[in-house]
């Protein structure tokens, strides 16, 4: 019977290919005919492969040269030759072998040379030694560490804070934890190195607008608003952010904070703040712009700053929500990969902390000195002051140009050398002019602190002007 | 010892590796265990999801709820459910310096792990296998403590400026100095933090239409300075010279892809030891290669400076070579010196180079002084500069160390990753259960150690890693020893079947190399 079924089947198959259309036929032939040929063809080699014999590619590889390493550096480039300071470079600083007073370092208030913060630190270093020989994850994690990040949440009034060794490192590791490819970043045109390493980390849409400029801002925003009605399910999963400073460090004026935050509630973005020149300075005790305007801290998502201005000591720190602070834990590559902070630079800090709670009549002080040389400084033909008067860290830029920024570099570098032999130690902004995305003009930094006296402020004012009169003129 | 005929003589002393195979059984009870987690794991988010269990994690704030969200949801998946069980086995506080012995904060966790209290007892003395203390620097006695001391009362903790303008104290001039002299190089280079050395250094030597070449198991801080750089990255098999080679090949024969025009400078990204694998980079056969193709070495020795080589000076002195071969000589100073950060060693043109174009010269502030001044005494120290034998001794010490313990583990019958002769010491736990277990085990019994699992290393390959100091005494490291065994037996963790497969033979697939561009 199963014989006779399959003949059957053969029978039905075989009337089955008489009836059957032609083209019908004719199609399938073609295909079993390309899949016989697919089946016996060789396996797809990338054309590159194949086309070189061998002595060809030897040849190749030995015609090939590459560029040096590096490219040889002029002897005479401005910024090979650094100041040598010999000993500590406090108030009064030995630059190349003259003592100056010092209006360059970033010590605004005062601590670098403070004998509570170096005694704090060498009780620290007799417990603890200097290093912490491992990241925080691996047994680096000290209680000073711990104590510190208290403190500095408490002192910011949040909820956490996290510490870096290293304060360019700070930004740099927070901002590409949080954005990632495909995310938005509305972002200062002024702002920072560090913030543009961190967005160039994070390889998310960049979008610059122009400095502290609302307008501007608002009208990205809207057209980013606009792209979003086209395609609203990528809308519902891109994540966006503005990023600014709350003082500028490289124009030195402050961000307009108050319509920021309008803007965050209306267009629904997240804000981070740059503090590293405000913390420890403005405010009425000194904890940055979101005191200097009142506004509530929470509505700024994240904080981050530096040690190393205010505070006297190395590293950064971030703070703000613990929803948005605990996840730097596992996925700030500056936190995670890195070795923590010394314990004795940590307790530097504390103790820093300490003095500037017990003191906050000293960021009053400290403004009152920026106003009286922001107005001494005026009228210097030549120069013109760039930044807010209550700024601690000023520019003086030229007022024109002499054509190329080489010729104006080499201009500023006389003023600055007539200053640093009449006893007032400067510097030059420094910046890395091919890495820059809006590379700032050149400058003179002018650093005021606290422990600058009236009359050294006027001192350094007298001679900037006699030096921009002989210079320049 | 093959490898001595093999090459030609390119190694002077018999190079032993070997990276046992995963048993097969182990391998599948590893994944299975996984599944297990996985599973718990979406059960334990629905039911959060449902508000059957109480959510412990931190949420956003109730103005900003209709913002698109901060995390996805998935991302924290391995965070909430795998990672969080087993949360206590790292960043566990510690109050005292981290030498051979150190103290920690003990503290406990009543709801599993979410949130931590310290109980304010110390416990004392534990045995300490997790820092990176290869030569014992990490005291709190002694003349580089005394020294740094004296620096920190006369110079102050910080500095508040950069390097190009205000920040350039005497002190880092004489460190530089000093480490080019202990490194055997014509100049040198130092920043305040290893991480930053790389990220920010590598995108000055390097940038569009260059190649790198980057091994496979390369630190973060290398993968972000070659990403940051903008060149295109291929990455080469881990401390494979058959895979180097075609790639080399390949990338001077065919150019950059699309444009065929000729690449502009190749660099190769090599560590000196591995820290996951405990491997030693094959550097006869590195430089052979370099020499050949005519393109440029960066060797990273965060963890093999003074660690390896007959006087600390590294692997190019562990090899026999000379540092001049090396065009980019990078380390850093937080392992075996007891301080905090990087330098880079190199020809006079390339530091004069990264003076002027370094980002972190530019815009980073520049070492604290005691942190310098340690650094100096322990180069001194170990240069035997400071009229003692003491570095001497340490650096011996550190080796003898290195071969006892890993011959008697593996006498145990462990698996241990990576050289004879590296000072990092993995040994194999593969199943997620035993990561918790071995690191709360250890810690009963007063031992400190790491143990490692995903994301640092592939999924079914979690470690414990050991890291010997040259402060670990002989009666220390027999307790951790007998503490080891008595685990392993424990957790039955000596899998090692003996058979080790000889480096050579590890299968090289010829039409695979990945090409990332940024």
């Amino acid at each position: 019977a199963a014989g006779v079924g399959q003949q059957w089947v053969l029978v039905e198959m075989v009337q089955a290919f008489y009836e059957a259309p032609a083209y019908h036929l004719i199609l399938e032939g073609i295909l079993i005919l390309w899949i016989i040929r697919l089946l016996f063809s060789k396996t797809y080699k990338l054309q590159e492969r194949s086309d070189l014999t061998l002595k060809e590619k030897e040849e190749l590889i030995e015609e090939w040269q590459p560029e040096p390493l590096v490219p040889p550096v002029p002897k005479d480039h401005p910024a090979l030759n650094y100041n040598i300071v010999s000993g500590p470079p406090t108030h009064k600083i030995t630059v190349n072998g003259k003592e100056c007073i010092n209006f360059a370092s970033f010590n605004f208030l005062g601590l670098l040379n403070n004998e509570k913060v170096k005694s704090a630190a060498q009780a620290s270093l007799k417990k603890y030694g200097v290093g912490t020989c491992g990241p925080r994850g691996f047994y680096g994690t000290f209680d000073v560490h711990l104590e510190l990040e208290e403190r500095l949440a408490k002192f910011m009034r949040t909820e956490e804070a996290i510490i870096y060794s290293y304060g360019f490192a700070t930004i740099a590791s927070a901002i590409p934890a949080y954005s990632k490819r495909g995310d938005i970043v509305f972002v200062d045109e002024a702002a920072c190195f560090a913030i543009q390493k961190g967005l160039q980390a994070s390889r998310s849409n960049i979008k610059l607008f122009k400095h502290n400029d609302m307008a501007d801002l608002e009208r990205l925003l809207k057209e980013q608003e606009t792209e979003d009605q086209k395609n609203p399910r990528k809308a519902r999963v891109t994540r966006r952010f503005i990023v600014v400073e709350g003082l500028y460090m490289n124009t030195g004026d402050i961000c307009p904070l108050p319509e920021l935050i309008k803007l965050k509630y209306k267009y629904k973005v997240r804000i981070f703040l740059e503090e590293s020149l405000s913390f420890g300075v403005l405010g009425e005790h000194g904890r940055g712009i979101t005191e200097h305007f009142g506004i509530n801290i929470d509505d700024i998502d994240l904080i981050s700053a530096n040690m190393e201005n205010s505070l006297a000591s190395i590293g950064g720190f971030c703070c703000g929500r613990s929803f948005i602070i605990d996840h730097q834990r596992l996925s700030g590559q500056g936190y995670c990969f890195s070795a923590s902070l010394p314990p004795l630079l940590a307790a530097a800090a504390i103790e820093a902390l300490n003095i500037m709670e017990d003191n906050p009549d000293i960021f009053q002080t400290l403004r009152a000195k920026c106003e009286r040389i922001h107005k001494a400084l005026q009228g210097i033909s030549g120069l013109k002051v760039v930044g807010e008067s209550f700024s601690p860290a000023l520019h003086l830029q030229l007022e024109e140009s002499c054509g190329s920024r080489e010729n104006d570099v080499k201009l500023l570098k006389r003023v600055v050398d007539y200053c640093m032999n009449s006893g007032i130690a400067l510097t030059q902004a420094r910046y890395l002019e091919k890495e820059e995305k809006c590379l700032p003009p050149p400058s003179i930094r002018v650093v005021i602190t606290v422990e600058q006296t009236e009359q050294e402020l006027d001192k350094a004012a007298s001679l900037l002007k006699e030096a921009a009169q002989s210079v320049l003129n | 010892i093959n490898h001595i005929v093999h090459n030609g003589g390119l190694y002077k002393r018999p190079f032993n590796e070997a990276f046992e195979e995963t048993p097969m059984l182990v391998a599948v009870l590893t994944y299975v265990g996984y599944g297990v987690l996985t599973l718990f794991g979406y059960l334990r988010d629905f039911m959060r999801q449902w508000k059957i269990e109480k959510c412990q994690n931190a949420t956003e704030r109730e103005e900003q709820k209709d913002f698109v969200p901060l995390y996805q949801d998935f991302e924290n998946f391995y965070n909430r459910n795998l990672y969080m069980r087993i949360r206590d086995s790292w960043n566990r506080p510690i109050c005292s310096v981290p030498g051979a012995k150190v103290d920690m904060m003990e503290r406990v966790s009543h709801d599993y792990n979410w949130t931590f209290t310290y109980t304010g007892r110390v416990i004392k003395d534990i045995i300490n296998m997790g820092s990176y203390n290869y030569l014992g620097f990490a005291q709190k006695t002694g003349a580089c403590q005394e020294a740094a001391a004296k620096v920190l009362s006369q110079y102050g903790a910080g500095v508040c400026s950069t390097r190009q303008e205000m920040g350039n104290l005497d002190k880092h001039e004489e460190l530089e100095k000093l480490v080019a002299r202990f490194l055997g190089v014509e100049s040198a280079m130092a920043y305040g933090m290893g991480f930053a050395t790389n990220s920010m250094n590598i995108p000055a030597l390097v940038g569009k239409g260059c190649l790198i070449l980057s091994d496979e198991l390369n630190h973060a801080s290398l993968v972000l300075g070659a990403r940051l750089s903008g060149a295109t990255i291929r990455i080469f098999k881990h401390n494979n010279m058959q895979s180097l080679e075609k790639l080399l090949k390949d990338a001077i024969v065919h150019g950059q892809p699309r444009t065929r025009r000729p690449w502009k400078k190749i660099l190769i990204l090599v560590e000196g030891i591995y820290s996951m694998e405990g491997s030693i980079v094959r550097l006869p056969e590195v430089i052979a290669l370099k020499k050949k193709y005519k393109s440029y070495l960066y060797l990273d020795e965060a963890h093999s400076i003074g660690a390896l080589g007959p006087s600390g000076r590294g692997v190019v002195e562990y090899f026999g070579l000379s540092p001049e071969d090396v065009d980019v000589m990078m380390g850093t100073f937080t392992k075996s010196f007891g301080a905090a950060g990087g330098y880079i060693g190199g020809k006079k043109e390339l530091i004069d180079y990264l003076r002027t174009y370094s980002h972190s010269a530019a815009y980073a502030t520049s070492m604290s002084p005691p942190v310098v001044e340690q650094i100096i005494t322990s180069v001194k120290c170990i240069m035997g500069e400071d009229g003692t034998t003491v570095g001497e001794a340490r650096v011996q010490q550190l080796a003898e160390n290195t071969r006892y313990f890993r011959r008697r583990l593996k006498e145990m019958g462990f698996i241990i990753y990576g050289n004879e002769d590296s000072p990092v010491v993995p040994l194999m736990l593969y199943m997620p259960a035993k990561i918790g277990a071995f690191g709360r085990e250890m810690l009963k019994r007063n031992i400190g150690v790491v143990v490692v699992g995903f994301p640092a290393t592939p999924i079914i390959e979690s470690r414990a890693r050991f890291c010997l100091s040259a402060a670990h005494t002989k009666e220390m490291l027999d307790t951790a020893l007998k503490e080891i065994n008595e685990v392993g037996d424990l957790l039955q963790l000596k899998y090692s079947r003996r058979r080790l497969v000889p480096l050579l033979d590890r299968p090289f697939d010829e039409t695979t190399y990945e090409e990332t561009e940024d």
